[in-house]
């Protein structure tokens, strides 16, 4: 069988496409304010990419903030078992699962089974998520790509005030201004965000194995600043982690078990 | 202005002023407060509890500094003031820590209750401060005096910087949003984001669609409204009602606001945003009236 996974998601929109439970191709496109063209050119990459046409396609199954933009769709598959699948795939003992992308930020609780027992989400708030990141690092005149790494050579911890992504960009400036080094700049925006995250993640309470997916897994100053905030050994992150929840929506389009 | 300041939209007028009809000579008690907000910092020079001069401006990245500025920008024009002849200074706002020639500091809440009552008169009961970085919902007495209050300050949406970022998204002066979001045939929704950066977002994809820079403030305009009020609400309010803070000064978002509170506002000719420094400086008069000697502390 096989299908084809769309998460539509604020800023990029991913397809993903499964022979049988393989990877065979993947692609990104920016979402824009044209959802419908970014799943028709995402779509049409990894179709590129796997060496198929869309009339091979068995199913469709569509995810994100802008699922109904992925048209035509066998299945809309809700984003928590998008979540759920898609970490299972890479970690089959994934209880906990946490997942950033650049405009929302969720975590689950996946029981034995491997369904959402519990869940908890932030849409309204831009601190919240990887444009938080991106926004500091345009301060910083850094690479969003750049600000992981960059943190992570800190050794030093400063506590930043403000708690919203405008105030934070000014509190950044001022710090600046006074002097402050960029790799501590950055530890002190990847920290605040992290706490952010770990409040929202310690509502649903935290049970290892725990896994990270959505485009600001591949942050390893986030990573490490929320394992730190959380006590534990080890956050899984898959490849391609932004791709996870368009796995999910191609295996949810396969059917099958969860787990 | 030079032609890179011509395009900072997001750069309001700083303003200063000197009250011709007042004479500092005469005066038994010289009183200064100084209001260091996170955007703005104001400096108020009365004589004996009335307006003889003010200065306002941007604060910049140190508040320490700023506050210094503000008071030589108030004093300026005054020829002849020496700072010894300065009775009583008094220091608020989220900077107030950093007022160095502050003999005393204040609470914001306070000082903008009492510089609400000064300008608006004793019958206010309800004031709204929409600063830069935050929102306050006071309720006051006859006197100026505050009975409770609610405080926003972690959240852009409704504030001064939240509209900085809309003036530059749009690149109309800010001091001009309010009157651009009234060119309009009918009133738009209002944005449906409340968070600022998404809700910038969102402005760029109705501009993509052809929305006129005029809608789109009005959008914003109207969404800043709903928030202020649902804030508001959470006091309460209680006839009469007044705005003090940069905000007061933007009809586009005060006529959407007082539709949804269903009260006007009281009017002023005074400029709303030296609510806080007015208050400091009265109470720095009162201090002086209560201990009746002049007070000299050492400045920074």
């Amino acid at each position: 069988m096989i299908t084809a996974g769309v998460d539509c998601g604020g800023k990029n929109t991913k397809t993903v496409i499964l022979n049988d439970g393989r990877i065979v191709g993947r692609a990104s496109a920016r979402t824009g304010y044209q959802p419908v063209g970014a799943v028709e050119m995402s779509m049409e990459s990894a179709l590129r990419e796997a060496g198929l046409e869309r009339s091979d396609l068995d199913r469709i199954g569509g995810t994100g903030s802008g699922r109904n933009s992925v048209k035509p769709a066998d299945t809309i598959v809700d984003e928590r078992e998008a979540m759920g699948r898609g970490a299972l795939y890479y970690f089959p003992g994934a209880r906990t699962v946490i997942d950033v992308g650049a405009e929302e930020a969720r975590a689950a609780r996946l029981d034995g089974n491997g369904n959402v027992s519990d869940f908890v989400v932030n849409e309204k708030c831009a601190a919240g998520a990887g444009s938080f990141i991106e926004a500091m690092g345009r301060a910083l005149e850094t690479d969003v790509r750049d600000m992981g790494p960059l943190a992570l050579e800190s050794d030093k911890g400063i506590s930043m005030n403000a708690q919203c992504a405008v105030f934070a960009e000014s509190e950044v400036v001022g710090l600046i201004h006074a002097n402050a080094e960029k790799k501590d700049i950055s530890r002190a925006v990847h920290d605040a965000m992290a706490g952010r995250l770990v409040s929202m993640i310690r509502r649903i309470g935290v049970l290892e194995d725990v896994v990270m997916i959505g485009g600001v897994a591949r942050n390893p100053g986030i990573v490490e600043a929320i394992k730190r905030d959380l006590k534990i050994g080890e956050i899984h992150v898959p490849e391609d982690p932004e791709y996870a929840s368009a796995l999910g929506a191609a295996l949810a389009a396969a059917g099958g078990p969860v787990a | 202005m030079s032609g890179e300041q011509a395009h900072e939209c997001w750069r309001w007028p700083e303003s200063n002023w000197v009250n011709p009809d007042v004479n500092w000579q005469e005066a038994q008690f010289v009183t200064v407060g100084v209001d260091v907000g996170s955007v703005s910092s104001q400096a108020v020079v009365m004589a004996d509890g009335e307006m003889l001069a003010y200065g306002s401006l941007r604060t910049g990245f140190n508040s320490r500094e700023s506050a210094r500025r503000a008071l030589d920008f108030a004093v300026e024009p005054l020829s002849g003031l020496p700072e010894e002849r300065i009775d009583y200074v008094v220091g608020t706002g989220y900077g107030r820590v950093n007022v160095p020639m502050a003999d005393r500091s204040l609470t914001e809440v306070a000082c903008h209750a009492r510089g609400a009552h000064f300008i608006y008169g004793p019958e206010v009961r309800t004031v709204l401060d929409v600063g830069g970085q935050d929102i306050k919902a006071i309720r006051c007495d006859e006197k100026g005096k505050v009975i409770d209050f609610i405080l926003n300050d972690k959240c852009a949406a409704g504030t001064g910087r939240g509209m900085e970022v809309f003036a530059d998204l749009v690149n109309v002066p800010i001091q001009d949003i309010g009157e651009w979001s009234f060119r309009i045939a009918e009133e738009p929704p209002a944005v449906s984001n409340t968070c600022v950066v998404y809700a910038k977002s969102e402005a760029v994809g109705l501009l993509r669609k052809g929305w006129g820079v005029e809608q789109v403030l009005a959008a914003y305009c109207s969404s800043t409204a709903d928030y202020i009020h649902s804030v508001v609400e959470r006091l309460g309010v209680t006839p009469e009602f007044a705005a003090t803070g940069g905000m007061a000064k933007n009809r586009g978002v005060m006529e959407r606001l007082m539709n949804r509170v269903g009260l006007e506002f009281m009017k002023t000719e005074w400029d709303p945003q030296l609510a806080g420094a007015i208050g400091a400086a009265l109470f720095g008069r009162t201090l002086c009236q209560k201990w009746k000697k002049r007070k000299k502390a050492a400045r920074a």
